[in-house]
């Protein structure tokens, strides 16, 4: 941790892309699940993410990213899922 | 060339500000500050500067503004009174933590409610803690050299923080005064020429600003900042030096008049110094040892140096162009007995109350004053320590 006369004037980050060293995967009560056989690959929870914790791999969604999803919920609220079976439910941390 | 010209306090700081050139305004008129961004949006209109003009919809707007475009690497200035400092005031302590030289002129006027456009120090006292430099100002020619000194200021790479310059509204920012201005090229030329740091336009080296600093590094960072006010003064005074090399004219932290030998002191900001010091002069030809004490840097505020100044004398009277209700006295009493209280020896004093909402401070005020502190020099008995005067009871 750095002392009082190491931090940047004004709290300037001179160092783009650190926020990635910031896992806000701790911040989640709830957690995505993703069920593959109800997905149909819209990739609306690609688009609604708020960060970047979809992960998408030659044009398909593949698992979370949890160091850094948040737990928000949105993609499980757009999901349209397969014939009325949604493809992500929120499920509670630690249960 | 210098010339002696007519002139009002906004007209002086206008003129400073068309001299620095910024490259952003961000802006919002209010009474009595009006005048100085409408005389610098003539500049702006007539091609004398070629500053980018962003007329906002609040005072908060205008500051929010300002904070972007001096990240974005440019100067940056503005000017506020009153109200509109009150709905900035969020955005103050956001250019101050993220050590944006945002320059301010600011003609201190009294708060709402009852509403009042005239002038007291209520709206800048409101604003001391938030992380500005002030510099308060007597008369036009101390605000058009302490806006043109708030630039080299603020911008001085080991301070890097905002300044504002305060001066009594209407009494300095309407009244017509004699002063001198600088020719432009000296002026100009003493500011020098503004070096961005971290500039969000530098998109080849890109920055991120207004972090979320959580409890694990937030303290770290409000000691840094308070490190650097505290090398403020010294800096402020290397620039008053280089300032008396260009005018001929000389500025310290704080004035003294007729003090070092003074057995009695008034300690009172802005304009209201130059009746006392009428005054002063009054009783000293009587022989009677009056001097005054004329803050000038009020932020930071230079304790150990105003303690030195006032710990010889037998009894002074602070003057408080602002109150804080529910707190034990005015804001400059609080900081003037904070400067003498580690001292074992050091005067007595009191507190007066006075020029709200614009009431005049007559020279009988201060003679009064002036009265009551040789009075207790011969009795030692203080009637109050708190007082409103010039008040109807």
């Amino acid at each position: 941790m750095k002392t009082w006369k190491e931090v940047p004037p004004g709290a300037v980050i001179t160092d783009p892309g650190s926020s990635r060293k910031f896992k806000t995967g701790s911040w989640r009560a709830f957690k995505p699940k993703w069920i593959p056989e109800n997905c149909i690959q819209c990739l609306f929870c690609w688009i609604y993410c708020p960060d970047m914790s979809v992960k998408v791999k030659d044009g398909k969604r593949t698992e979370f990213d949890y160091d850094y999803c948040k737990g928000c919920g949105i993609c499980a609220l757009e999901c349209p899922g397969k014939k009325g079976n949604k493809a992500i439910v929120m499920e509670e941390e630690g249960k | 060339m210098h010339r002696k010209v007519a002139a009002n306090g906004n007209e002086a700081i206008a003129n400073a500000m068309r001299i620095a050139n910024p490259d952003v305004c961000g802006a919002y008129p209010i009474t009595p500050a009006t005048e100085i961004m409408q005389r610098f949006t003539t500049f702006v209109s007539n091609g004398q500067v070629k500053t980018e003009m962003v007329l906002a919809e609040s005072e908060h707007s205008a500051m929010s503004a300002c904070i972007g475009a001096a990240a974005a690497g440019g100067r940056v200035a503005t000017a506020t009174s009153s109200q509109g400092m009150a709905l900035m005031w969020e955005m103050l302590f956001i250019a101050s933590g993220l050590r944006l030289p945002i320059v301010m002129g600011m003609a201190n006027r009294a708060l709402s409610a009852p509403i009042n456009i005239h002038g007291d120090h209520s709206d800048g006292m409101g604003a001391r803690d938030c992380g500005w430099i002030h510099l308060y100002c007597e008369n036009a020619q101390e605000a058009f050299d302490n806006m043109l000194m708030a630039f080299k200021i603020a911008e001085h790479m080991d301070v890097r923080l905002p300044v504002m310059v305060g001066m009594d509204g209407f009494i300095t920012s309407h009244a017509i005064q004699t002063m001198e201005w600088i020719d432009d090229e000296t002026a100009a030329k003493f500011i020098g020429e503004y070096k961005s740091t971290n500039p969000l336009l530098d998109i080849k080296n890109p920055v991120s600003y207004g972090p979320l600093i959580l409890a694990d590094l937030y303290m770290e960072y409000r000691k840094a900042q308070e490190h650097v006010m505290s090398g403020v003064p010294k800096i402020v005074l290397a620039i008053a030096n280089e300032f008396e090399q260009i005018s001929g004219r000389k500025y310290g932290l704080f004035e003294k008049y007729r003090l070092d030998d003074a057995e009695v002191a008034i300690v009172v900001m802005s304009s209201a110094a130059g009746t006392t010091k009428e005054i002063i002069d009054q009783f000293r030809e009587k022989g009677f040892k009056v001097g005054l004490l004329k803050p000038r840097l009020f932020r930071p505020f230079p304790y150990a140096e105003v303690g030195e100044a006032l710990k010889h004398l037998k009894a002074v009277a602070v003057l408080d162009r602002a109150d804080c209700f529910g707190g034990s006295h005015g804001p400059l009493y609080v900081d003037i007995a904070s400067a003498l209280y580690n001292y074992a020896q050091r005067p007595v004093l009191i507190n007066k109350i006075f020029g709200l909402g614009g009431r005049d401070y007559m020279p009988d005020h201060a003679e009064y004053v002036i009265n009551e502190l040789l009075q207790i020099t011969k009795d030692g008995k203080v009637k109050s320590v708190k007082e409103y005067i010039g008040v109807r009871e």
